[in-house]
């Protein structure tokens, strides 16, 4: 029977919400499942993790190196924990997920997957490679499974449950090469890209970090995230962490407003699970349209407001 | 101070990606192929660091069959001081590679390993993590800002809350993201004079290298596609739509 182990991500007190995602990909593996959340104080993070609907323990491993969590101190901690006997371990697919499971993967010297986005058993999963165009069933060999879990590709669990939490030992030399020195984060009140139903976006086509007004006004009047291309990132409209696509956030929510995106594969990749996506786009040929279920051919700076209005 | 950076050939990324009809995977002959993105970022920061006399020597470094030599020649074109072709035909996984990359970083006693954060073919983002694990040095991933100085590095990375700063002590692996640079136009000269470097060929036998434990394909499947969508005329419509499915 399978044995799994999720790596917690929080941050500021509070547990990431792909956790219990990642949760969905462990009961589809199917076994006894424990988070360990790795902090400097994680009794109240625990407490969150410990609701997770089929949580067996939620552990703690308290240690100042672990007030902000990086892939390069986490990695030995998390191998320590591995050979308590677990069979797989995921972390969300997400920048810490990515920092640290190849990490761990490569001390154990096996491969890692990334980016599951189904489950056919405990060896064998689905992938996504070349942005998404193509979908890989792969299988991993015997020996212990790392993986990263696509968040978009799975729903979260239940939050109701009350499992143990328990403080783990592990002894694992940490190394002091790596110092973090702190981090410039944007503060906004709208919902987050990753958790949000909604999300409006927009690209290059704004022109301005000043034009990005329109796509902020309407998104907040129907309660929506904001995202954007990479060319509006590059162009510095706005901040990076707002970049969807293959290399940027890859989100799902039930209705994706694209305004003034071409619709590049690699934007595309970062979109194909959402439920519903419109695109405004002056261009009646861009391929935007091809993916949109809803299209509308025009100036997205006459139709967000207009749109604004009726709503 | 030397770099090394690590420069994998892929399918370019304007390329309209076809799966066989078999499902035994990607169609990759008579392809257009690139230097992966990613790593052309690292080769245009280390060349950046070589002009600014932080960087002293680039070794570029390939892994895979005879084809891959052209990434490296593009890699010399771009400032690389030498190149060494890692000769393994088939697929290569990242474990693999990561091996193979902290051989040649030992033997070459390099400062910094440079690579891109991904690769946009098997978008694994995986090598330079595995690699720096390996050598249990530091690493920097999504580096969107590269500061060398004293035997350290201070690296801005680009995680999903914004923008974080880590100090690392050198030697260490640095992956890059989009945002870092925008690499050069190659100019013809120097590509000429790329294409009569002598190129250094290995093994991985030379390099003392086992092959990994690898991850098996079973099978390609093109993505689930999306139903057909409709177009609207005008706001109205697009508003009553909205409702309907109770989006808005
Ligand atoms: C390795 C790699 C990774 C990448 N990763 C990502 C990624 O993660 N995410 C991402 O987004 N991109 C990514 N890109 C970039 C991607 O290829 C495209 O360049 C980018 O998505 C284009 O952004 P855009 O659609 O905003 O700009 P453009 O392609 O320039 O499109 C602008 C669109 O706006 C329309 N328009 C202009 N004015 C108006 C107006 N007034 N009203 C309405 N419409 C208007 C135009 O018709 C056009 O369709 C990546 C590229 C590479 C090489």
């Amino acid at each position: 029977m399978s044995k799994i182990l999720i790596v917690a991500d929080h941050a500021d007190g509070k547990l990431n919400g792909g956790v219990a995602k990642v949760m969905s990909a462990a009961q589809a593996i199917g076994g006894d499942v424990d988070i360990v959340v790795f902090s400097d104080n994680g009794k109240a993070v625990a407490e969150q993790a410990a609701k997770i609907n089929g949580v067996a323990k939620a552990l703690t491993v308290d240690n100042a190196a672990n007030a902000n969590l990086m892939g390069a101190v986490l990695a030995p901690q998390v191998v320590e924990l591995v050979k308590g006997g677990y069979t797989h371990v995921l972390f969300c697919g997400n920048a810490l997920g990515k920092d640290t499971a190849p990490r761990v993967a490569a001390l154990l010297g096996v491969p890692q997957v990334s980016d599951i986005m189904a489950v056919h058993g405990a060896n064998s999963f689905d992938r996504p490679i070349y942005a998404g165009n193509a979908i890989t069933t792969v299988e991993v060999p015997e020996g212990t499974v790392i993986a990263t879990v696509r968040l978009a590709s799975f729903d979260a669990v239940a939050e109701d449950g009350s499992a143990a939490i328990e403080a783990a030992s592990v002894s694992a030399a940490l190394p002091s090469h790596t110092r973090y020195k702190g981090l410039q984060a944007q503060k906004s009140d709208r919902p987050d890209l990753q958790g949000a139903s909604k999300v409006v976006s927009g690209g290059r086509a704004l022109g301005s970090s000043d034009n990005f007004k329109v796509i902020f006004d309407f998104a907040d009047k129907i309660g929506a995230g904001v995202g954007a291309s990479r060319a509006a990132v590059d162009s510095g409209y706005v901040p990076n962490d707002m970049q969807v696509g293959q290399t940027g956030k890859i989100i799902a929510p039930e209705l994706y407003v694209a305004c003034g995106i071409s619709g590049a594969i690699q934007h595309l990749a970062g979109i194909k699970d959402a439920k519903t996506i419109v695109a405004i786009n002056k261009d009646a040929d861009a391929p935007i349209f091809e993916v949109a279920d809803i299209g509308l051919v025009g100036d997205l700076f006459t139709i967000l407001p207009e749109l604004q209005s009726k709503v | 101070m030397k770099a090394l950076v690590s420069v994998k050939r892929a399918v370019d990324y304007n390329v309209r990606i076809q799966v066989k009809p078999d499902g035994s995977g990607v169609v990759t002959d008579g392809v257009k192929h690139s230097m992966n993105p990613f790593d052309e970022i690292a080769m245009e920061e280390a060349v950046r660091l070589k002009e600014k006399g932080v960087i002293t020597e680039i070794i570029a470094v390939t892994i895979g069959g005879q084809k891959n030599e052209e990434t490296l020649r593009t890699a010399l074109a771009f400032g690389a001081t030498r190149a060494i072709h890692v000769k393994e035909d088939g697929e290569i996984q990242p474990l693999t590679a990561a091996r193979a990359l902290a051989a040649v970083f030992k033997k070459e006693s390099v400062d910094v390993l440079l690579c891109g954060k991904q690769a946009i073919d098997d978008d694994a983002n995986q090598t330079g993590q595995m690699t720096a694990a390996l050598l249990d040095v530091a690493q920097a991933t999504f580096a969107s800002k590269i500061e060398i100085a004293d035997g350290k590095a201070t690296v801005t990375r680009e995680v999903d809350a914004g923008l974080e700063t880590l100090d690392i002590d050198l030697p260490a692996v640095v992956t890059t993201d989009l945002r870092l640079n925008e690499p050069r136009y190659l100019k013809l000269p120097d590509i000429m004079k790329a294409k009569r470097v002598q190129i250094e060929a290995v093994t991985f036998a030379d390099l003392g290298v086992e092959a990994a434990p690898a991850i098996k394909v079973t099978k390609t499947a093109p993505p689930p596609s999306r139903s057909k969508g409709v177009m609207v005329k005008t706001v109205d419509e697009l508003v009553a739509m909205l409702k309907q499915k109770g989006l808005v």
